[in-house]
């Protein structure tokens, strides 16, 4: 089994829940992301999504587009970012990390290429934001073929006929965008959630993560207990922000953060 | 992907047979868009797959475009640049004379119509000088629609008159200010307003990109530009003109003209993009003369980006050119060798923006005066017993103070 799957199962096997955290590589500096990436290890974090910076990150609310400038500040480029990934699999070489991103990067080295340089910087999974699995024919085998698993999404208004394409795609788990609009928007609606889980269980057996709206130990709760684990990501993401010029701070503000979630969801 | 080409995907199909039914055409277009805007777009295919054969939709666009667009718009045999030009007779299509002044508004009316036979109450759009920003809000205000207008904030610095227009007309214009604060930030950001209303909203694109099914919606609202131009043509001039020029920006009013003519294989199709200081200074505006095949917007195009795949900014002296994309259709075209593109710089475009000033009377947009340049270059090679139709897709009142600036002269 690949590490991002096997990871996934021996946490439902000790009957915990995931916690997943998303950064963006070279959010603030390019010096702080391996360490921040230890330091979300050593909190409690199952799962790391390293965000690869992009110039029109579509999706995302503005706290992650300013992370996104932020490491485009620095020209943090794809292969950059894998050289984080493959810095921090010297000391960590269980911890799963899925690359976020959108495709133009991706586009731009080639499939194949790219599969080749993730698989060798120890990158277990892809999420890449626009590309839906209606358009991911060719990368699929690609990515299997390298030992990559390919997430995809699930949001509020995807129909079932859409849950079963989508969940049929994905590897690992499934990732369920619990607002309607962008990362960052507004508050969680635990009851919707809880719902839209029930429905998506009956379409597939992978586990599914929520995201988006996830601020703290209550959150992440109220989305652990419905779902198979919560992923974190514009709360962090507002720490580099806040914490930009002070790396100490940044890192331990972190690490007590990740602390009080990963004690509210166990 | 692979390197593999739309010449691939079937050269022996009819033209008209594109996109196919998951929005492609040969490698390019599609929907590459987040799952959070999957459902917006299966509605809105949907929708407009049912009211393309509603009739009292279509007679209803028709009605609009006659008594508020002012359609047909006139094929005008330009006599005297034909002279200054010295070869092919020059015709101009005359999309300038539309309410608004451009042809942006064809595709306007469009969509303010299905917005209405959706009952969506709120339209969004963006803009990047304003043009389709003021078409938007124009139509908005003709159907008693709320309106919001996502402009950068470079931009809005730059065209304080149409942003003045657009709150005349009612529209609320919204600053962007994340990325390069220019037309791409700006579609990104209705982008994301409309996931987050779409129950209420329609999102009114201005050019033919962004996710299928904008590409081909747009082309065949803007299509009404070619099957007019054809028809005067027959009747003013008999037969088919031997080339028709277009500027290209996202490529809208290129696709329009262009369309009806796909299958009319003598007649050739040109699109001019924007050289701005020269493709070979990198700062221009031309992704089909110089970009490499990528993914922005929703679609699969060529595209300018750098080295790492970041999309790169663009220049022109024409702020309706300045895109770093183009519609797919179009990249399509390129690639089965059915259009053929072209670049003019800035300097070229000024001086053909004088010149149909001076020996015509007519005052094109300076995006307009992209194609009158190399109409003219091209006529120039070809001679007199054939014709070229230029699309004059815009007047350039929006531009005086642009050239009088070039001019040393400031006009408040
Ligand atoms: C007069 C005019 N022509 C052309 C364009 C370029 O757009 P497109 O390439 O979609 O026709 C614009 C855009 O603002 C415009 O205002």
């Amino acid at each position: 089994m690949v590490q991002l799957s096997k990871t996934l199962s021996d946490l439902a096997s000790d009957n915990k829940k995931a916690l997943v955290a998303y950064i963006v590589a070279g959010d603030p500096t390019p010096g702080t992301t391996v360490p921040l990436m230890h330091t979300l290890v050593d909190a409690g974090v199952d799962v790391i999504e390293l965000g690869m910076p992009f110039s029109d990150p579509e999706a995302e609310g503005p706290v992650i587009q300013l992370a996104h400038e932020r490491a485009l500040a620095h020209h943090v480029s794809l292969r950059d970012s894998l050289a984080m990934a493959s810095e921090f699999r010297q000391t960590n070489q269980t911890t799963p990390i899925v690359l976020m991103g959108y495709l133009n990067p991706i586009e731009f080295i080639g499939y194949e290429q790219f599969a080749k340089e993730a698989e060798a910087a120890g990158i277990n999974g892809t999420i890449i934001v626009n590309l839906p699995p209606e358009e991911s024919g060719e990368m699929d085998p690609i990515l299997e073929a390298h030992g990559i698993e390919p997430v995809y999404l699930l949001a509020p208004t995807t129909t079932d006929e859409r849950a079963e394409i989508v969940c049929r795609a994905s590897r690992g788990f499934v990732y369920y965008v619990s607002l309607k609009g962008t990362t960052g928007a507004s508050t969680l609606d635990i009851d919707d959630v809880a719902e839209k889980m029930s429905r998506f269980r009956k379409i597939s057996t992978l586990p599914i993560m929520v995201g988006f709206g996830v601020k703290d130990g209550a959150s992440a709760r109220a989305v652990a207990d419905v779902a198979d684990g919560a992923v974190v990501g514009s709360a962090i993401v507002k720490l580099m922000e806040q914490y930009r010029d002070d790396p100490d701070m940044l890192q331990s503000s972190v690490k007590q953060f990740v602390r009080e979630l990963r004690a509210a969801i166990d | 992907m692979t390197n593999n080409s739309g010449a691939e995907a079937g050269i022996n199909e009819s033209l008209f047979a594109y996109p196919d039914e998951r929005g492609h055409f040969g490698v390019f277009g599609g929907k590459f868009v987040s799952e959070t805007l999957m459902a917006a777009l299966q509605n809105l295919e949907a929708e407009y797959n049912r009211l393309r054969k509603d009739d009292a939709f279509q007679e209803e666009l028709k009605r609009d475009l006659s008594e508020y667009v002012g359609r047909a718009s006139p094929l005008y045999y330009a006599e005297r640049l034909t002279q200054e030009a010295g070869g092919a007779r020059i015709f101009l299509k005359r999309e300038d004379l539309n309410h608004t002044g451009a042809h942006k508004i064809n595709n306007c009316i469009g969509q303010a119509l299905l917005a209405k036979y959706m009952g969506k109450p709120r339209v969004i759009a963006e803009t990047g000088a304003g043009q389709h920003g003021v078409a938007s809000a124009t139509v908005a205000a003709r159907f008693g629609l709320e309106c919001q207008v996502y402009m950068g904030s470079e931009d809005i610095k730059r065209q304080s008159l149409n942003v003045y227009r657009m709150k005349l007309l009612g529209a609320q214009v919204v600053p962007v200010t994340s990325g390069s604060k220019t037309l791409k930030d700006a579609l990104n950001e209705a982008m994301r307003d409309w996931v987050t209303n779409v129950d209420n909203t329609h999102y009114i694109i201005g050019t033919v990109a962004g996710p299928h099914p904008y590409p081909m919606l747009v082309r065949d609202f803007q299509s009404v530009i070619g099957e007019e131009t054809k028809r005067q043509f027959e009747a003013q001039h008999g037969g088919l003109p031997d080339a028709i020029v277009a500027c290209v920006g996202g490529g809208s009013n290129a696709m329009g003209i262009f369309y009806p003519f796909l299958e009319d294989r003598s007649v050739r199709l040109i699109g001019v993009e924007a050289a701005g200081l020269g493709l070979e200074t990198g700062r221009h505006a031309a992704p089909l003369s110089e970009g490499s095949i990528g993914v922005l917007h929703g679609n699969r195009t060529y595209l300018m980006s750098d080295e790492d795949g970041q999309i790169i900014e663009t220049h022109s002296v024409s702020a309706g050119l300045d895109y770093p994309g183009v519609g797919p259709e179009h990249s399509f075209l390129k690639d089965v060798d059915r259009a053929e593109y072209v670049a003019i710089d800035d300097n070229e475009a000024l001086e053909a923006f004088r010149l149909l000033n001076r020996v015509e009377g007519i005052l094109p947009a300076l995006e307009s005066s992209h194609a009158v340049a190399y109409g003219v270059k091209l006529a120039g090679q070809m001679s007199a017993d054939q014709s070229i139709v230029i699309n004059l897709s815009g007047r350039g009142d929006k531009d005086i103070p642009t050239v009088a600036r070039i001019d040393g002269i400031s006009i408040e």
